[in-house]
């Protein structure tokens, strides 16, 4: 637009009438060029026989010290705080970062030595020494998970559905109040319940894999039912009211409306709540044992799982010992595996679920 | 088809609390029903209390009669679902179901309930609800799309094909253009003038010039005061309100002077 107003000059970086709108910024690299730096000198601190971690420590320091006083004068206090604090929330990042990544790099380089055929493929039946596979373990962990799921799902939804659809006063206050204390039990806990209920009817010390697959539900159903609520209280009332206004009875409105629309949100949870149990330990080891041969049959007798062949090929290794810990290492690489795939799974189920706006 | 309802000192509440007093008015078939007020005058509790919607709130409930075609529709053993079969209803803020189709949003209300219907007589359904909302030729190439991918007005549109699909005899619309531009408020008020030959129609509204556009009668609530329940102060011809009302406080409230 051609202006009428006579040309102004317009000093941009005087502060005179207003905060001026351009400053002078550090160039691009500067970062970089005194992280590099940092790093440098820490490295010689190394050479000079100083510990990783403390090193470690002063390179941030010295790199938060040196870019603030290089961008002080230059860039303003504002700006040399940002950068400070942008260097602070980095460093808790990469702490917070390093156990995982420690973990998942110690659980690679060991178990990948026996990461082979053999190992998906053989059971530990008749094997003493070298050779040998977790391919009970594995048909274990997946039908006792599969189980508790299938336990857990309809039990959890059905409540969630409950509290938010139909709970009012003291019962669901009563149920919301329980299903707290549910997901606070130690798992060590769980195991020990349904021991103690199967014990009942078939006297102490019976091992059974439905066994295994109650205890994981006990810890399974908890999750279930707050992932779910939260979801279900996600949907829109709006939503409610317009498939009310059709004429449509309260239940088919559940199942055809609410449900639909929280799909994505409830498949993600469960996803979820089943990564979290697929690795406990400590209730399996009391309800399910531990065998060398394959069980498909959870009605009857003991079975493997991943969790806790690694623990007893840990913990009783033969002579010499170190087929044992590979495979107890390798046992666990694959339940790392099977979680980051779950993990992966619930992604890409919420993707493909969520409803779609466009195309 | 289109029916008359008659309501009879109605009294409405949210649990202890009188929302609504006294209200009673005689809304006639194939008919646009305009109701006005200032905000929170009890119009929205007074329209859902027309189709029991008003009873989905936790303790809600009424008091008094309304009375569609000799049938009470708060007596015993009626059915609300029943009811909202015959009453449907158009929301403030378009609400299409986001997990369904254009054309699954139409067919929704007879889907939803289980009717039997074969497949070519609900794709007659679908187009002459959507030809009625005015919305079949912008949507007609892209049925099987999300209906949230539409514009607001076409949400609007769509959600009042979805309401007479399942063929109702009163129509309800809280403030249906609210949320809307000019240019989509105009597509929806000539769709009220069309829909009147046959349904019976009740919109509550703020915008009075709306009021006065589209509506055969106008009713207008106010408030005695704050927490004081919300009453009809005087309903009447739309021309008759808006040029010589009976009552002072519906003038005062016309010309702009409060509200
Ligand atoms: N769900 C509810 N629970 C309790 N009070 C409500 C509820 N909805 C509306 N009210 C109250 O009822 C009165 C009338 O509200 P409403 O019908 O929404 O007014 P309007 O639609 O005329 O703006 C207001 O005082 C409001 O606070
Ligand atoms: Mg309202």
């Amino acid at each position: 637009m051609p202006t009428s107003t006579p040309e102004r000059d317009i000093d941009l970086e005087s502060p005179i009438g207003g905060i001026p709108l351009v400053h002078q910024t550090l160039p691009r690299w500067a970062p970089h060029a005194t992280l590099a730096t940092a790093v440098l000198a820490g490295l010689a601190l190394v050479g000079a026989g100083i510990g990783i971690g403390l090193a470690a420590v002063l390179v941030v320091l010295l790199y938060g010290v040196a870019i603030y006083s290089w961008s002080r004068p230059i860039e303003g206090a504002r700006k040399a705080k940002d950068r400070v604090v942008t260097t602070a929330v980095m460093a808790t990042f990469l702490l917070a970062l390093l156990p995982l990544v420690s973990v998942i790099v110690t659980v690679i380089s060991r178990g990948a030595a026996r990461f082979d055929i053999e190992f998906f493929t053989h059971s530990m039946q008749g094997v003493v020494g070298a050779g040998g596979g977790a391919y009970h373990a594995i048909i274990g962990t997946l039908i006792i998970t599969g189980l508790a799921a299938l336990i857990s799902v309809p039990i959890g939804m059905l409540t969630a559905i409950y509290l938010v659809e139909y709970g009012r006063g003291k019962l669901a206050r009563a149920i919301t109040f329980f299903v707290d204390v549910m997901t606070g039990i130690p798992s060590i806990v769980a195991g020990l319940f349904a021991f103690a209920l199967f014990a009942l009817f078939f006297g102490p010390g019976v091992r059974l894999g439905i066994m295994g697959a109650i205890a994981l539900s006990v810890l399974m159903i908890p999750v279930v039912v707050r992932s779910t609520e939260e979801m279900l209280k996600l949907v829109p009332n709006e939503l409610r009211e317009a498939a009310y206004a059709l004429a449509v009875p309260k239940w088919r409105m559940i199942i055809k409306v609410v449900l639909p629309t929280a799909l994505a949100g409830i498949a993600t949870g469960v996803t979820l709540a089943i990564a979290r149990i697929i690795g406990e330990t400590a209730p399996l080891l009391i309800t399910l044992g531990i065998t060398t041969g394959t069980n498909f049959n959870p009605f009857d007798g003991r079975m493997a799982t991943l969790p806790v062949f690694s623990y007893y090929e840990y913990v009783n290794p033969g002579i010499p010992p170190e087929p044992s810990l590979e495979r107890a290492w390798t046992a666990a690489l694959v339940l790392i595996i099977i979680v980051m795939v779950l993990n992966l799974a619930a992604r890409l189920i919420s993707r493909l679920f969520a409803p779609k706006t466009r195309s | 088809m289109a029916k008359r309802i008659e309501v009879k000192d109605l009294d409405i509440y949210y649990d202890k609390f009188l929302a609504v007093q006294g209200v009673s008015m005689t809304i006639e078939p194939r008919s646009v029903t305009a109701l006005i007020g200032p905000s929170g005058c009890g119009k929205s509790t007074f329209l859902r209390s027309l189709n029991r919607m008003h009873e989905l709130v936790p303790h809600a409930r009424v008091e008094g009669t309304v009375v569609m075609d000799d049938q009470d529709l708060y007596g015993p053993n009626v059915d609300p679902v029943g009811v909202r079969r015959q009453i449907g209803m158009v929301f403030q803020r378009p609400n299409p179901f986001p997990t369904m189709s254009i054309y699954d949003n139409v067919a929704a209300g007879l889907r939803l309930n289980n009717a039997r219907i074969s497949k070519s007589d609900l794709d007659a359904l679908v187009e002459r609800s959507l030809r009625a909302a005015n919305l079949w030729s912008e949507v007609k190439d892209r049925l099987n799309k999300p209906g949230s991918g539409l514009s607001g007005g076409q949400q609007q549109r769509l959600c009042i094909a979805r309401a007479i699909a399942v063929q109702p005899d009163v129509l309800l619309m809280d403030e249906p253009c609210s949320a809307l531009d000019p240019i989509s408020t105009q597509a929806i008020e000539d769709l009220i003038n069309e829909l009147k030959t046959e349904y019976t129609i009740v919109i509550v509204t703020h915008n009075m010039q709306q009021a006065a556009r589209v509506s055969d009668t106008t009713g207008f609530f106010n408030l005695q005061g704050v927490g004081q329940p919300g009453q009809l102060v005087e309903i009447d011809d739309t021309t008759k309100i808006f040029s010589t009302p009976s009552n002072q406080a519906t003038e005062d409230y016309i010309s702009g002077r409060f509200g």
